[in-house]
């Protein structure tokens, strides 16, 4: 091998790397707000990548209406359980976000769709599309068994997990598509070439660890949401709603799942099942982050996607082989260095 | 007088088993009122059902209003605040933040007003305001849990077991502060196995024994009751042995 098939494996390796350092991220953040370990965050990759490619054909997603679905699902939940003790406004409030808000999207997709629309007003329009089905997501399978255990959370993780990825294919077709790029620029620097769309990965990347880490550290939302991972009932105690954190947690990580689909679709073909794949990856680097740590998860982002680069390059026919295997000294590793692990209490 | 707080006929179970009994009690504005009574008579578990994080059966009403369609969250918007026997800080967030969260539910101005009364009761937090929650000692770490309930200014502070495992220089110094809460026009309902400092800074106290109160009425009647003496102060009376 030489240095600049070496560079170009590198090259390809971040980018890749990039893409599973934010999805694991938030799959990080979702963690530790609600303990949902998020199989869908695959989903919200697909969901938004083919979204934003069948608004630049022209057309309105299957998803729009998906939300509107979803939200009147969270509607009727929201009326149930406030059943006993009806009051005005908290049923226009429930109203609004989970009716209104959706409609508009809709309607806004309706009205704003079209061969001509700008590259920008899609990207914008498939966020909203995807945030919505975030948000909706959490109050409909997740919130109503916040009090239960990890593993329920789990097996209703996995449920979402078909149940999108089916309408996914209702949606998409088993075609794959692709969508148009971000940019055309091109930068060369010695043997290497940057696209537009790869430098437009690093940036948006860098931006959300920044991000991220600002809101996190400076803002009392985002302190209140490191409250909810830190301790649940002294969050509750504090008057932070843990229903409110784990819906802004599921609206992040669905916008970053889109975030993600929309910079890869114009590299790579998506088919409605692809991005389970993509999702595991950053599960993989999430795992090595133990969970908890962002740092360590973005570097073991990087990390993934050279170890799949190099060896799509050597073994390619056990390209995922040899990235899943890295989980398992990992596994063994964690679990020799904490022999103590915590059990599950509730 | 209304009272702040009344709770009427509660029952609490786990499952089956039923640990509080048809129980009543009331506090009123300014007031400090003590439950008393040994380890395992349902002190903890009434608290905490009235704060609304068990489910409790009975009528409750805070400032007038019946608090039975209530979550947590909207009695701590109410004024009412727990702080619990296990504290439930935010371990690995600094002093500062875990006060700033505790003034979550008020508007900014509130807060700041709130950090620099809060600093004034104890000092002490001030001087740890960067160091992380879960590193301070237990009499901090009681400080810093009893400053995060008063941020979000409680009409009604609930404290449970304040002065457990703490060094008794370090319970004085607590019981000092919630007598002075009064002047800053905070009721108080105190649980403690502490009987002694709990009945000496009260204006009522209830005695709680398997569930049930089995004694009520002034702190003064209270700690010179007989019975009471003999059980939770550790002294007994002339012919106390006589019961």
């Amino acid at each position: 091998m030489n240095t600049t098939i070496m560079l170009f494996l590198l090259q390809d390796g971040i980018t890749n790397g990039a893409i599973y350092a934010l999805l694991g991220l938030a799959l990080v953040l979702v963690f530790a707000v609600t303990r949902v370990i998020l199989i869908p965050q695959g989903e919200f990759v697909t969901f938004g990548a083919l979204s934003y490619a069948v608004l630049a054909t022209g057309k309105v997603p299957g998803t729009a209406w998906l939300a509107l679905a979803m939200g009147a699902t969270a509607f009727a939940l929201d009326l149930f359980d406030a059943r006993r003790s009806l009051r005005l406004k908290r049923v226009l409030r429930s109203l609004a976000l989970n009716i209104a808000l959706p409609a508009a999207i809709l309607a806004l997709t309706y009205g704003l769709a079209g061969p001509k629309t700008p590259i920008a007003v899609n990207i914008a329009l498939s966020l909203l599309i995807v945030a919505a089905i975030g948000l909706f997501l959490y109050r409909i399978a997740f919130q109503p068994l916040a009090h239960t255990s990890v593993l329920v959370l789990l097996i209703s993780s996995v449920g979402c997990h078909l149940a999108l990825q089916g309408l996914g294919l209702v949606f998409f077709g088993a075609e794959g598509l692709r969508g148009p790029a971000l940019s055309n620029a091109a930068l060369t620097i010695g043997p290497l070439r940057f696209t537009g769309q790869s430098l437009a990965v690093y940036g948006l990347t860098i931006a959300f660890i920044v991000a991220l880490w600002l809101f996190f550290g400076f803002t009392l939302t985002g302190k209140a949401l490191r409250a909810t991972a830190v301790n649940r009932l002294g969050a509750r105690l504090v008057g932070i709603r843990t229903t409110l954190s784990g819906q802004i947690a599921f609206l992040l990580a669905a916008l970053i799942g889109a975030i993600s689909g929309i910079l890869i679709v114009p590299i790579t073909t998506l088919y409605y099942d692809t991005g389970f794949l993509i999702g595991l990856k950053g599960f993989i680097a999430a795992i090595i982050g133990g969970l908890v740590s962002y740092p360590l998860t973005a570097v073991a982002a990087l990390l993934v996607g050279s170890v799949e680069a190099f060896s799509s390059f050597y073994a390619s026919n056990f390209k995922e082989v040899i990235v899943f295997t890295l989980i398992l000294p990992v596994l063994v590793l964690r679990s020799l260095a904490a022999p103590a692990v915590e059990e599950e209490k509730d | 007088m209304s009272a702040l707080l009344s709770v009427s006929d509660a029952h609490v179970s786990y499952g089956k088993v039923e640990a509080v009994r048809s129980v009543s009690l009331d506090v009123a504005d300014n007031e400090i009122v003590t439950i008393i009574g040994a380890n395992g008579a349902g002190k903890t578990t009434l608290l905490n059902a009235i704060m609304g994080v068990l489910p409790l059966k009975g009528g409750t009403a805070f400032a007038g209003a019946d608090m039975a369609a209530l979550d947590i969250e909207d009695r701590v918007a109410a004024g009412l605040c727990l702080v619990p026997e296990h504290r439930e800080l935010f371990g690995t967030m600094n002093v500062e933040d875990n006060l700033l969260l505790g003034a979550f539910r008020i508007p900014k101005a509130t807060a700041t007003q709130s950090f620099e009364r809060v600093y004034a009761l104890f000092p002490r937090l001030k001087e740890r305001r960067k160091q992380l929650a879960g590193t301070l000692s237990g009499g901090e770490q009681q400080m810093l849990a009893m400053g995060r309930a008063l941020m979000g200014a409680p009409k009604l502070l609930m404290l449970d077991e304040p002065s457990l495992g703490l060094a008794p220089i370090i319970v004085a110094d607590i019981f000092r502060t919630i007598g002075e809460l009064r002047a800053a026009g905070v009721s108080v309902l105190l649980v403690e196995q502490n009987a002694q400092a709990a009945l000496k800074i009260a204006d009522r106290a209830y005695v709680m024994e398997l569930g049930e109160f089995i004694l009520s009425g002034s702190a003064s009647d209270i700690a010179s009751n007989q019975r009471v003496a003999a059980s939770y102060l550790g002294f007994q009376h002339e012919g106390a042995s006589a019961i």
